[in-house]
């Protein structure tokens, strides 16, 4: 799996490190419920297909990517800078 | 049918034409007290016990491809009662004794395999950690022996002791480890259900459950729809898309594992070895193949099978360890779906939905698991109570984070384990 990085090019797998679905980039306001709270940090929508998940480039440019991918092929369709994305992730 | 020593004797001088049958293929009724969706190893062993130890009778598995293919079917086949953590610990307990006796339960072979699993150590603080997972499991009541270097060269004499990198201090030992045979165990559990009226039912994927009043009635299937008064959900990898019908999301990534296995050798490894420097563990099966594994890939899959960069890690630790696999050529590798959750520990428990169960989150240590989670999910769907070994599996552990089983000790959080 190669991951393309906007600002390096495409690059192995590797350089890369998962955190997880993208959703994490949007964090509840600190007063939300519990029940905002443990959606956030725990339950996920967990696709077979396309889903956005969140990497960083540790062996890079240190970037924190978007990369939308799918689980069933792992297709690596885009890979996009999260600080272009943040207020679009829900 | 029965199988004893007197039936393969008879049915060898007789040209084998008196077997019959494991199962039944019954076409789906309308209506069951209970359905158990996902017909492997966890969800014929749910099936089974139900039938078996609370004597209920209207029972269907329902299994979207055939019996035993997936997980159950593609896994590294270690038994081991090591765990650490109280909740973790009197399961795995009581999964290893029902282990013990499964084949006498079951009439079938299973061939479980008492040789001996052994986790090494490569420094002073990994010793003190086993030690102290060692002094746990004795308290459990389960077997561990602290082997030092010499002990360890005692049973192990192939590992390459002389490396610097990783030299091998010692080895924790627990000789009622071992393996047993993944497909055997499907199969035994699918026989034992069926000879107690449990309906097997193949190629009948779920597509919709019903719910009414936020009580389940019954799920919608690719072989009709099927009325039912409990539904058990039991799908591993895939628990996110059955919960996601039932208009609920779970605390589960699923994410891939793969597993290797060479042509056939000669005995040569007689126990189950894990690395402790690196992700590697492996064992030799009764047809001579090594089967190996390591770590998760680590982003979330669905396509069992895995990238090259944890195949190469798992190379190198074998060669690290053993050099001598070396020349030994890999036939298979594959990859399996498996449903992690924050903590690395599963969950079997009642949903916000009247009758609607769950059993999930193994992660990616459920074949162990399967008698007592078969006996534990079985027991909840029959009394809505929890059993006493699993009480601990709560779905709602991480939304209060109370009675979190962090058995690894990193963190409750996606991508930790």
């Amino acid at each position: 799996m190669r991951i393309p990085c906007p600002v390096c090019g495409e690059r192995d797998r590797r350089e890369f490190y998962y955190v997880g679905d993208a959703k994490i980039v949007n964090r509840p306001s600190p007063d939300a419920s519990e029940s905002i709270w443990n959606d956030y940090l725990h339950n996920r929508e967990n696709p077979a297909g396309v889903t956005r998940d969140l990497w960083y480039h540790e062996s890079g440019c240190n970037s924190w990517l978007v990369v939308t991918r799918n689980t069933v092929t792992h297709e690596v369709e885009a890979a996009e800078l999260a600080s272009d994305l943040k207020g679009d992730l829900s | 049918m029965r199988f004893s020593g007197l039936k393969i004797l008879k049915e060898g001088l007789t040209g084998n034409k008196g077997w019959t049958n494991h199962w039944r293929d019954p076409e789906p009724k309308k209506e069951y007290d209970i359905l158990i969706i996902g017909g492997g190893g966890h969800g014929l062993s749910t099936a089974y016990y139900l039938a078996k130890n609370h004597g209920l009778k209207n029972i269907a598995v329902l299994e979207k491809g055939y019996l035993g293919g997936g997980n159950v079917g593609r896994n590294t086949t270690i038994v081991r009662a090591n765990y650490f953590l109280p909740g973790n610990s009197e399961f795995y307990s009581h999964s290893l004794k029902l282990w013990e006796g499964l084949e006498h339960d079951l009439n079938y072979n299973v061939m479980h395999s008492q040789r001996g699993l052994i986790n090494l150590f490569h420094s002073d603080g990994q010793r003190d950690a086993f030690a102290r997972r060692g002094n746990a499991m004795i308290n459990q009541g389960d077997d561990a022996i602290l082997l030092d270097k010499e002990g360890v060269r005692d049973l192990l004499p192939y590992l390459d002791f002389e490396q610097t990198r990783f030299p091998i201090y010692g080895g924790l030992y627990h000789p009622r480890g071992g393996s047993a045979r993944h497909d055997a165990v499907a199969w035994g559990y699918a026989r034992g259900a069926d000879t107690r009226g449990v309906d097997l039912i193949q190629n009948c994927e779920v597509t919709g459950i019903d719910i009414k009043q936020g009580c389940v009635t019954g799920v919608q299937t690719t072989r009709g729809s099927i009325n039912a008064k409990k539904v058990g959900i039991v799908v591993a990898g895939r628990s996110g898309q059955l919960a996601a019908m039932a208009g609920m999301r779970l605390p589960i990534e699923s994410h891939i594992l793969q597993a290797f296995v060479t042509e056939g050798l000669k005995p040569c490894i007689d126990h189950v070895v894990s690395f402790g420097m690196g992700h590697f563990y492996i064992s030799q099966s009764d047809k001579g193949g090594l089967i190996f594994g390591g770590d998760l890939d680590f982003y979330s899959s669905y396509a069992q099978r895995g990238n090259l960069p944890m195949k190469e890690h798992v190379m190198e630790a074998g060669m690290t360890l053993m050099p001598m696999i070396g020349k030994a050529r890999v036939l298979r590798s594959w990859g399996g779906i498996m449903d992690m959750t924050p903590d690395g520990s599963p969950i079997i428990d009642k949903t916000d939905i009247d009758g609607l169960y769950i059993d999930c989150g193994w992660c990616y240590g459920g074949f162990k698991a399967v008698p007592a989670s078969g006996t534990c999910f079985a027991h909840l769907i029959a009394t809505d109570r929890h059993h006493e070994v699993a009480s601990g599996f709560r779905l709602d552990r991480f939304k209060t984070g109370y009675g979190l089983i962090d058995e690894e000790g990193t963190g409750s959080q996606h991508n930790l384990h």
